[in-house]
Parts: structure tokens; sequence; C-alpha cells
């Protein structure tokens, strides 16, 4: 390694899951330069997921879940201060309390945070609540404590679910509004949204599909709801579970090609400016992140899981302590999970991209079951429910483009149901042309390459 | 020699002390189909990927007629030689009295009882020249332990003993011979041992003791309890693979560290790396060779097609030793990083009992290994056992 890329000034902002493994895999690397960790809360780098399971549970204290370290990066942690600017030519991150930070090199790792509800006067109200940070976790665990009479969860997302899974399991009535047709049903299409409704109706939950919250009431504190289908909801806690923003309105005047929907990257981690030309020092990992992935045709993911914020993170390190010979592309399959109402939710590729849905295994009925997703001809993703063992198995069929639907002879599959494969329900996604496949192959992290496939 | 032999050479008694270069000779080959039909796997990612693999089944009734031999008149079908979803749900029972989440506390509960056992044994050793590692230790450790948790009186080993070695041989990975015999053999010894099992569960049956087979019996929940019969072919399973597989674990172990006095002298110092080395040691030395699976359509490996029907015998103990997949692969390293081994397998079948032999590795030889400063080995290589899947020692005298 050049000795100018092993020394320097490495600045990473944002103190989550990505800076935190960042600043770890660059002192793997060799980096022995000056290392600054920018976040804006004041907690040293703690883990999400538990925060919408166990710590609502009651069972680990939201302050318990910080993340285990791998190594001590040796950095310089700035902790509670919220980077407002960043300047490209003087390659300076200004500070909200006035400093600012000089780099050689940049991690944009600021990820995301939880979408307001739209009133502020009503999103004001006692007993509304956003789950995001662990300071949020503790204070709505404190108000689940309390014994309410009624949840409103806003939105049947992965966290509203798992926020009324939670409230279910604490023996509280909780009410979850969704404005598509089901929980879920954004994420995973219609099939397992089905699932996932008939699961949480069983559970007690009050679901209400297909309506929108048009009003929080209360007079300083939360009363209650109104619903755009005329009903009212009353109840003393609203959580409002409406997805996350990501965290780029500082990067505003950067030139950065940074926007709502994250800031673009190649596959290599550096950030496109804002006239698609690829910087030198500028690197994203984690939800903040916007990259093409070939084995979705190239369509620029961004992606909110736990598992992206680790590896694109390790593969951005990596690349900012390496000559471009060396420099490695982030083509991780996305997995993510998710636990809510005694069921685990496992999730390999991307199953929005998808045509078709097929039961390979197991079935709706046992409540254990893998869904494999196709588009085109070929699978692009696979969901388990409680039946994570074979996810590996998916992961080397979307890594191949294998065909859809899967061959039959799974020892537990169901040969009808595979035989038929059923409109996957999600969103289709923008015509494309017909294009190359792209397969992944190889085991080492540094040994995977593209095979592009001509077309047929 | 003609890899389509190479089953039958690893089955030769004579290459059981070292099979290794057999392995390096299928990993060479990738695939390698016998001349009986069936095919043996050596490369540790082709295992991995069929272990995980929907299509592979772990239920002998899906072999080809010639493979299967003649149906059998009363047999009884344990969840290891199942598929799911029976699999899971005969699993998913077993596991209650066991492990998490239903019994998380159990074998951590047990770790004072293990080690007092071993010294006992180990007491016993005082004013002797010379010991046999397997009879004296290796082996009445683990009966103890699983006699001790499934509720089986000790005094009871010499007659299940019979049993258990009747069932072992029956279940042996053997190329070419007709299983019918075999079969019939093991299953007579199956069901004798089973109606001796579900008696001692009887006997508990709302006078439940802090053991396993009580707690079958006992089970509130009706939706929790196992049928007479799959109480009897569950109990059977744990008590052979709680006791049969863990004896070469830890006799391997003892082996290997008298191989490599080095690491010996080092885990003596550094006791804390002896989880490592026991995960090291079902890596280089594992107590369970290979595994038979049978693919329930054709599928592609490393570019051959398996066909359906077809005996698939997975060698674990190669993947173990794959230099694709561990740097070094020959070399016994106790602070081994990344040791993903195929020790316990893999997927839904991974072993039941593993955190347990785990447990009982690690306490055997962190009470035997002060013990071992001036042993050495009577015989190198020490005799073996008939199986070439449950491999390990028959003895393994040392003097003190």
């Amino acid at each position: 390694m050049p000795d100018d890329l092993r020394e320097g000034r490495i600045v990473i902002v944002g103190a989550s899951l990505a800076g935190l493994r960042a600043a770890e895999t660059l002192r793997e690397e060799g980096f022995t330069g000056s290392l600054t960790v920018i976040g804006d809360e004041p907690h040293p780098p703690y883990d999400r997921p538990p925060l919408s399971k166990q710590v609502l549970l009651g069972r680990m204290a939201a302050d318990a879940a910080a993340l285990p370290m791998r190594r001590d990066p040796d950095a310089e942690w700035r902790l509670g201060v919220r980077a407002t600017g960043l300047d490209p030519v003087g390659k300076q991150v200004l500070l909200a309390d006035g400093e600012s930070v000089t780099y050689d090199r940049l991690l944009i790792a600021t990820g995301t945070r939880a979408r307001p509800w739209r009133n502020a006067d009503e999103a004001a109200l006692d007993g509304v609540f956003t789950l995001r940070t662990r300071d949020d976790a503790g204070r709505l665990t404190e108000r689940l404590a309390a014994g309410p009479r009624r949840v409103l969860v806003i939105g049947g997302g992965f966290t509203g679910s798992e926020i009324a899974s939670a409230c279910r399991e604490r023996g509280i009535e909780v009410t979850l509004a969704e404005r598509g047709p089901g929980p879920l049903v954004g994420a995973l299409g219609g099939t397992l949204s089905m699932l996932a409704a008939g699961l949480q109706r069983a559970h007690g939950v009050d679901l209400r599909c297909g309506v929108t919250v048009t009003a929080l009431r209360g007079n300083g504190r939360f009363t209650g709801a109104d619903l755009s289908d005329g009903s009212r909801i009353d109840a003393d806690v609203c959580v409002v579970a409406m997805g996350a923003v990501r965290n780029t309105e500082w990067l505003a005047e950067a030139g950065l090609a940074a926007g709502p929907r994250g800031v673009a990257c190649d596959a290599g981690c550096r950030a496109f400016n804002m006239y698609g030309i690829v910087t030198d020092d500028v690197f994203v990992a984690g939800d903040a992140a916007r990259f093409p992935h070939p084995l979705f045709e190239y369509q620029m993911l961004s992606l909110e899981h736990w598992g992206n914020a680790v590896t694109q993170a390790e593969v951005a390190a990596h690349n900012m302590v390496s000559p471009e010979p060396a420099r490695r592309p982030h083509l991780a399959v996305p997995v993510f999970w998710s636990s809510q109402f005694g069921l685990n939710i496992k999730s390999v590729g991307v199953p929005t991209f998808s045509d078709q849905v097929v039961i390979a295994q197991g079935s709706l009925d046992e409540r254990r079951l893998v869904a494999v997703y196709g588009y085109r001809g070929r699978i692009t993703a696979a969901v388990t429910v409680n039946m994570a063992k074979w996810l590996e198995y998916y992961q080397g069929l979307i890594e191949t483009a294998a065909p859809f639907p899967p061959g039959p002879g799974a020892a537990d599959g169901r040969p009808l149901v595979a035989a038929f494969p059923i409109p996957s329900n999600v969103p289709d996604p923008k015509g494309l042309f017909h294009g190359p496949t792209v397969a992944l192959t190889g085991y080492l992290p540094d040994r995977r390459l593209t095979v592009v496939r001509p077309a047929d | 020699m003609a890899i389509d032999t190479l089953l039958e050479r690893i089955n030769d008694y004579a290459n059981r002390p070292d099979p290794y270069p057999l392995y390096a000779e299928l990993r060479e080959a990738g695939v390698a189909r016998q001349t009986d039909g069936s095919y043996l796997i050596g490369a540790y990612h082709d295992i991995m990927a069929l272990l995980h693999d929907p299509r592979i089944s772990a239920d002998r009734r899906n072999l080809a007629a010639p493979y299967r031999g003649l149906p059998q008149e009363e047999e009884q079908i344990s969840l290891i030689v199942l598929d799911d979803p029976e699999h899971h749900r005969l699993r998913s029972l077993a596991m209650r009295p066991f492990g998490p989440p239903h019994s998380p506390g159990r074998l951590d509960a047990m770790r004072d009882e293990i080690a007092q056992i071993a010294e006992e044994l180990i007491e016993a050793f005082d004013g002797r020249a010379r010991i046999d590692i397997v009879d004296d230790f290796a082996y009445p450790l683990p009966v103890s332990v699983i006699c001790r948790l499934l509720g089986v009186p000790r005094e009871d080993e010499p007659v299940f003993r019979e049993w258990s070695a009747t069932i072992i041989d029956s279940a042996d990975i053997k190329p070419g011979a007709d299983p019918t015999e075999r079969r019939r053999v093991g299953g007579r010894a199956r069901v004798e041992m089973g109606r001796y099992l579900v008696d001692l569960a009887e006997q508990r049956r709302g006078h439940p003791r802090d053991d396993m087979l009580s707690a079958f019996v006992n089970e509130p929940d009706p939706a929790g309890l196992l049928t007479r019969e799959e109480l009897a072919a569950t109990a059977v399973l744990l008590l052979i693979a709680g006791h049969e597989t863990t004896v070469n674990l830890i006799t391997n172990g003892v082996l290997t560290l008298l191989r490599h006095p080095g690491q010996l002298e080092r885990l003596r110092r550094e006791p804390e790396l002896l989880p490592n080395a026991v995960e090291e040691l079902l890596r280089y030395e594992p107590p369970v060779h290979m595994r038979q699976r049978t693919p329930l359509a054709n599928i592609d490996v490393a570019g051959t097609t398996v066909p359906k029907g077809v005996p698939l015998v997975l060698m674990l103990a190669s993947g173990n030793r794959d230099p694709n997949r561990f740097r070094d692969p020959e070399r016994f390293d106790p602070t081994r990083p990344d040791n993903q081994h195929l020790g316990f397998g893999s997927g839904i079948h991974l072993c039941y009992g593993g955190p347990l032999a785990r447990i009982e590795a690690q306490i055997a030889l962190a009470a035997l290994i002060p013990r071992l400063g001036t042993t050495t080995l009577v015989q190198d290589p020490p005799p073996y056992r008939r199986s070439a899947m449950l491999r390990g020692p028959r003895h393994l005298p040392i003097e003190l």
C-alpha cells in the first residue's frame, strides 16, 4: 500500500453501525493516520434492531444495546455534535458547534432518521412517538410499561409491525393503520402480506388497511386520531412508523449527487458529484448510500439493512486505503430479518424486484415457508418464515441468476404450488430493456467478480 | 488407483488410521461416482451447498429401489433420517427439555456435574502406570452424562452397550453391500432398545424426575407430546448419539494433543484457548466422518449431474481439510480463526447434541491436560473402531 493512502486524515460522519465498522476496518487494513468519527447522538455506537424488539418488551434496557467493538479503532470521537455542511474544495466538514474538521478522505455514513408526523403541532402532543434512536426506545418503553389503554401505530412496515407485536405481547390493545392493502406489502408483496395480516388479527391487532390517519387529536396530550374512512380511534399512545428519511440535508451545498433518496455512489462506494462524476476522496456507506447493483440490472439501490451497513462500510473502508487496482465492488446480496408475532422472517435478495412469487417450501397454513421471487424468469429474492436455515441455498440461486420458478424436488415442497407461480403484487419495477443477466461468483470478498452473460 | 473404488478404500480397515490422503484424492476428483452407483463429495463448498439444498433428502426411503433394500416389517425412523416438516416437528419436541427456547439453562446447569464425573474418573488413575483413555475415561464420561440427562440408570450400561454397537454397525455406510440383512438386525436392536427406554419413561409418568425421559412423558401441552413410537425412536437416537460420538471427540482430542506436545504444553499454560481448541479438533479429527443423503431431483454438483435417488455420501472430514476453505488445513492449530468446520454438519440437521458435546469435550480435556505431563502413547497409531463413519480409536493406551 502506498504510504499516502496509509496515512493522512480520515473523517467519518456518522457514528452508528456503518461508521463504527468502517473505522475498525480502516485500522485492520493498516491505516495509521488520524481518524475522526462525528455523530449527532451523544452515545457511542449502538445496535438498533433490538430497539423495536427486546427493548420494547422490557427484556433489555435501551442503553444496553452498545455495539461491541471488534477492535479499538483508535479514533477521536466527536459525539453529540451534528455535521451541518461540507466544503469539498477546502476539504472540511462543518459542525453545528461552529468548528470544522479537515479531511483527506471522507466517509459519509449519516444514515436515516424516522420520518416525522407531517403536522408539527400534532407531532408535539405528549404521547406521540417515533422509533429510531435508543432515546426514542427508552421513552416509548417507559410509556408502554405504564399500561396505556390503546396504542395507535401508524404504518404497517417492519418497524410498525414489530411495535404492534411488542404491544400485543405486553397485553396492550393496539390499532395499526396501514395505507396499503396490508402490512409489509411494500417490502414483501401481496402473498406474504396476507400471511402477515392474518397473523396480526390472530394476535388481536385491530388492523385497519387502506386507510390513512388524517389528524392526531389531543389537548397537550394525545387522545386519539381520525382516519380517512371517517372512523376515530381512541388511544393514549401513538407511534408514527412511516419509514425513514435520509440524512443528506447537510450535503445540500456540497455539490454531491445527494438528495432524499440518498447519496449516489459507484459500486466501490465513491460518491458521485452533482454532474455524475465520481469523486476520489468522498465515500458513502450504509443507509445513506445509493449504489448500482449488477444483480438487479444495475438499478441504484438504497437499503436500510443492518447487514448492508456492515458489508458496505467494510468495502468503503478497504477502498479508502487501497490503490485503484486493489479496490473491491460492493456486490453483497441484500439480507434482512424481522421478528414479530412469534415469527422469524428473513429475506435475501430484493423481493420488490419481482413480478412473480411461489411458495417453494412449507406452506402458509404451517406458517413455515420459503417464498421465492422471480423477475422475468430468474430468481431475484427469497423470504423465509421460520425456515431461515434454507436461506443460503436461495442466496446461491439469486447470485447465479438461476431460472424462476425454481425446479421441483424440495423435500418439503408442495409441487402443485411450485408449479403455479402467482403475481408477486409488488409495484412492477419500471419497464426495462432486455439487458444481460449478471451472476456473482467466488467465495471470498476479494474474489467476487461479475460474469456478464449476453442476453439470449 | 481408480477413483470409483474410493469409498471401498475408505471403508478398508487398513486405512482407518489415516484416511486423509484418500480424502485429498476425492477433492482432486471433485465428484466421485463409485462402481455401486453412489456418489462421493469431498470439497467443503460443495458439501456446504448440499447440506443447505432442499432437494437433498435425509430419508433413505427416497433411495431408488436398487439401493433401498427390502422394506422392513417394523421400522423405527428417527428425526435424523427424516425431512421437514416431520423432522422439524420432532426436533422441536425433542429440543423442549434440552435447549432453548424452552430449556435455555439446561446444559449450563450440568457443567459442575460433568466436571465431577471427569474428576472421579481421573482420581481412579492414581497408582496406575498405564491406562486406556477410551475405557477409563472417554467412554464412561459421556455415558454417565447422557444417562443422567435422559434418566437412564447408569448400571444398565452393559444392557444398552450391545444394542448400541449393533445399531451403529447397521447404520454404517458400506458400498455395494445389500443393506437388507444389516437393517433387519439393526432394526431389531432399535425396537428392543426403544421398548427398554419407553418402559423407563413410563415409570416416570406422573412421577417426574429431573431428566428428559420424564419431561417427554409429562409434557403438559398436548401438542408437545411425542407418540410412543416417536418417543422410542427419539430416545434411542439421543442415547446412542449422546455417547458414541463424544467418545471419539475426547479420544481423538487426547491422541491429537499427545501427537502435538507443543500445543499440549500451550493449552496447559493457556487453558482459555480450550474452547477454540475443541473447535479445531472438530475440524481436524471429527467424530463423524460422513453422512449419506439422497437427491430428490437430478442435481448439478461442481459440473457433474448427480441423478435422483442415488446414495450421495458427503465426506464431512474431507471438507474439513479442504485447502480452498482452510489455510494450511493439515496443520492442527488450536488458535485457528474463522473455523466454520463441518464437525457438526450444517443446515437443518446440524448436530442436535453439539452444544453438549462441546461442553463435555472442553471439561474432559481441561481436567485431563494437567495429568498428561509426561505421558507417552503406547501405540501409535492406536487400534481403531471398525466404523469409517464414526471414526475413532477403540483403545488408546497411554503410560502416565
